[in-house]
Order: structure tokens, then C-alpha cells, then sequence
């Protein structure tokens, strides 16, 4: 068994007009075993900045305690939010650090700039970071969400279609793996607002 | 206090983890695989200066996870890398060594030479003997002309008038090896440098999606990105997905963004 299939994930963010959305399920198993259901795998930086982790769950919340104290000293000193890509940089920076004996997480980061241009970014364990235009996944459902969004994605969605399309292919790619599920948590960040929604999906 | 200075970190590698993931490796779980760059990357010397090269994909296991990513890395204004290897080892390397270079030429007000970001990079290597897995190819044009070298994992290096490095370094080799010659004009370079990197692209399952080049010759330089796309997508559907039913809302919660505020600072406000 590979350590990121201990606690099973499934993380999506993909990008729209002046908008992106950030998708996990609700899972959180031992193995087999599903131990919660309403388990909370992406996380707010600051009002318009997202990370997901997925992985081992035990790293993936001391990881996101580490850059949440990073992030308000941060604030603290600049006076200011961290861009989205300086917050690529810093977690890539944590993970790296780690090289010999990393965190078992793969981040998943997405947030609007201040001219309100999407940026989303996923990592490997170790920091590698890949920048992508369209849509990152990651998780143990990973394989079958490249899939679906590969197949579903257009370029300049609104944000009403992408939330659309994001559940779906999140649950399409959830439905063909047993360690992810029990529903979906999705995040539609436009430049006025946030919407939250939980979604209702299998639960087997 | 000293929890704090503890957090933050002031560089270097820290191995905290190590004991407890070798404690669950021994437990028989198996340890992450990391992203590579399964990679095409090669270099030519032509008449006036050197050429880079390098193909686009990078892979995790056989999941190809970015089809256009970056691997011709900036060095110095007259220096570039390719790298291979494990992805965030490359990064973080060229990196390091590029904000290396940058310190001395404040301190020294001169350009870069090539050699000194090779002695950085293989001292760096040989000190981790072969752990930190990156493979090199570094090309520059400096005051003792252009420079062309080859960088193992390990630390030791080449010096070659062509090189290539990565998994599809031999299908690229061959084409190399059978056609080029002393004192290539700009436009053959390109055109040689390429064709190799295509054979690696279509011989090599590592390898794939776009060529980048990079020309640098003396006091110039020219960042190709995507310079051919010789495997365009051809499985776009005309027609949208639509699906029949819409997904089921359990709970919607909206938090509306405050709009940001434009400061505009008054001309003599204050006393200067």
C-alpha cells in the first residue's frame, strides 16, 4: 500500500473567467474503513486563497498549521495578503526542506490575484510545482479525475457552468474509487464573492 | 521565542520525518513516488554562441501530470540550464545556484561566467552524492565565449561541443552523432537541436509535447518556449457536455468579498 492511499482524497481546481473553484470529497477513511464523512480537506489562506492537501491526513493538517503560522507572520510584518504565487513558493519551500523525509501530501493551491486573474498550482510530495492554465488534481482518485477534466474542461467558464462541471467531473472520477467520496465540498471564488456548497454523492 | 526561531526556517534540509517514515516504510508501506521529468534535454555549440533544448513533459510513475512544463531554466542573463531528473531537485538547484550568481554579480559588477555556476552546481551534487537526483545540461555564452557542459547526479561533469542528458538522451544522441559538425549557422542549430529533440519525443515514452529552445549567443539571448508543437491535441469535442441532471446542493454558504479599497496618498499629505 502506498502511504497516500492510508486516508484516500480526491482534489480538483480549475480555472474560469476572472473565477477558479476548488473541489474535494468528504472522506476520511483508515484504509478501507471510512472513519468520517464531513472531513474538511481544503482550507482558507485569506479571503481569496485556497489550499487543498491531500495525502496523509496527519501531515496534511500539520502542513497547513506550519503555513498558516507562515502566512500570518507574514501578514503581520507586510501588512498585506501573500499572492498566490508567493504562497506556491512558500509551501513548495516547506515541502522541499523536507526532500529526505517529506510530509506525505500533495497540495493543491488556488487563488485570484489582485487584478483578479486565476492562479492555481499543484505540487508532488517533495515541492515540485506545476503551473497549469486549465485544472490540477491530485489525490488517490487522481488518475480518473486527468480523465474527466481533460474531457469535460473549456476555457472561460462562467462561474455558475464551472461549478457545474467541476462537481461532475469530481464525481465521476470519485464513483471509480473506493478510498474517496461520500460526497463533495466545493469553493467557487468570483472577485465579489465566495460560495460554498456541499454536495450530495454516493455513499458507498 | 525559540519555538518560533524553531518554525522558521533559515535553509537547508531538515530530516525531522526521517525516523518516522522509515519506521513506516519498515511496516511495508510503500514510500511516494515523486515527479519526474522523464526528459529529452540537449545542447549545442554552433558558430556564435550555444543552444538548449528540451521537451515539455513531466511524469509521475506513467501519469503524465503536466504537458507543457518548463525545463530550460534561467541561470543568469547569459546562462541557462536543462534539467532531468527528479522535477523539485532541478528547481531547486537551478535556483539556489541562480540566486547564487546573482549575489556575486552585485559583488563583483561583472557578468557570469559558466564555470562558476558549474563549480556551484557539482559542488552541491557531489556534497549530496547523488541523492539530490539532478541531471544537467548548462549552456552560456560568457567573456571566454560560449560554454557547453553536462552535469550528473553524482557531481561529476562533461564538456562537450553537444550533449544531451535525460531518458531520450540516446535517441537524441544518435541524431547528433550523425549530423553534427564544427560551425553550424544559427538556423541549422535550431533545426539540428530540434530534430533531436523531437526523436526524443517520439522514441522516448519519458518524453513529450512541445520543443523549447533557447539561443544564447554573446551578449544576447533568445527563450523559445513552445518553439514546435509537433503533437497537437486531435480529440476535442465540438459539441459541450451536458448533463441531464444537476447536482444535488446539500448546503450553500456565500460569503461576499469586501471591495478592496484604493488608497491614493496625497501629494504633501505629510512632511517630508
Amino acid at each position: 500500500m502506498s502511504i497516500f492511499e492510508y486516508n484516500g482524497s480526491a482534489l480538483i481546481a480549475m480555472v474560469g473567467k476572472n473565477c477558479f473553484a476548488i473541489a474535494s470529497d468528504r472522506r476520511l477513511g483508515v484504509q478501507l474503513q471510512t472513519v468520517a464523512t464531513d472531513f474538511k480537506r481544503i482550507n482558507q489562506v485569506h479571503d481569496r486563497l485556497f489550499i487543498g492537501i491531500s495525502g496523509l491526513a496527519t501531515d496534511a493538517q500539520t502542513l497547513y498549521q506550519r503555513l498558516m503560522f507562515r502566512h500570518k507572520l507574514y501578514q503581520l510584518r507586510e501588512e498585506r495578503d501573500m499572492k498566490p504565487e508567493t504562497f506556491a513558493s512558500l509551501v513548495s519551500a516547506i515541502l522541499y526542506e523536507k526532500r529526505f523525509g517529506p510530509y506525505f501530501c500533495q497540495p493543491v493551491i488556488a487563488g485570484l490575484s489582485d487584478e483578479d486573474r486565476p492562479f492555481i498550482c499543484t505540487m508532488d510530495s517533495i515541492g515540485a510545482k506545476e503551473l497549469a492554465k486549465d485544472f490540477v488534481v491530485a489525490g488517490t482518485a487522481s488518475e480518473s479525475l486527468y480523465g474527466a477534466c481533460e474531457a469535460m474542461f473549456k476555457p472561460d467558464m462562467e462561474a455558475e457552468e464551472l461549478f457545474e462541471i467541476v462537481s461532475q467531473a469530481l464525481f465521476s472520477s470519485v464513483d471509480r474509487d473506493c478510498l474517496s467520496g461520500w460526497g463533495g465540498h466545493v469553493f467557487v471564488v468570483t472577485p465579489t464573492e465566495v460560495k460554498e456548497r456541499i454536495l450530495k454523492g454516493r455513499m458507498d | 521565542m525559540s519555538q518560533a526561531a524553531i518554525d522558521v526556517p533559515k535553509g537547508g534540509f531538515s530530516f525531522d520525518l526521517c525516523r518516522r517514515n522509515d519506521m513506516l516504510a519498515k511496516k511495508g508501506v510503500q514510500q511516494p513516488s515523486y515527479r519526474k521529468t522523464g526528459t529529452t534535454i540537449v545542447g549545442l555549440i554552433f558558430q556564435d554562441g550555444v543552444i538548449l533544448g528540451a521537451d515539455t513533459r513531466a511524469t509521475e510513475g506513467p501519469i503524465v501530470c503536466d504537458k507543457n512544463c518548463e525545463k530550460i531554466h534561467y541561470m543568469a542573463p547569459n546562462i541557462y540550464c536543462c534539467g532531468a531528473g527528479t522535477a523539485a531537485d532541478t528547481e531547486a538547484v537551478t535556483d539556489m545556484v541562480s540566486s547564487q550568481l546573482q549575489l556575486h554579480r552585485y559583488h563583483t559588477g561583472r557578468e557570469s561566467r559558466v564555470v562558476t555556476a558549474l563549480t556551484l552546481l557539482k559542488k552541491h551534487l557531489f556534497s549530496y552524492q547523488g541523492h539530490v537526483s539532478a541531471a544537467l545540461v548548462l549552456g552560456g555564452v560568457d567573456v571566454t565565449g560560449p560554454h557547453l557542459h553536462t552535469i550528473y547526479p553524482h557531481g561529476s561533469t562533461d564538456t562537450l561541443p553537444f550533449a544531451t542528458m535525460g531518458s531520450g538522451s540516446l535517441a537524441a544522441m544518435a541524431i547528433f552523432e550523425s549530423k553534427y559538425k564544427e560551425g553550424l549557422t544559427r538556423d541549422e542549430g535550431i533545426k539540428l537541436v530540434t530534430e533531436a529533440i523531437c526523436s526524443g519525443i517520439f522514441n522516448d515514452l519519458g518524453s513529450g509535447s512541445n520543443v523549447d529552445v533557447c539561443v544564447i549567443t554573446k551578449g544576447h539571448k533568445e527563450y523559445l518556449r513552445n518553439h514546435l508543437s509537433p503533437t497537437p491535441r486531435t480529440y476535442v469535442s465540438a459539441k459541450d457536455y451536458t448533463f441531464s441532471k444537476k447536482t444535488e446542493v446539500l448546503l450553500t454558504k456565500i460569503i461576499p468579498l469586501t471591495e478592496k479599497v484604493e488608497v491614493i496618498e496625497a501629494g504633501d499629505a505629510m512632511e517630508e
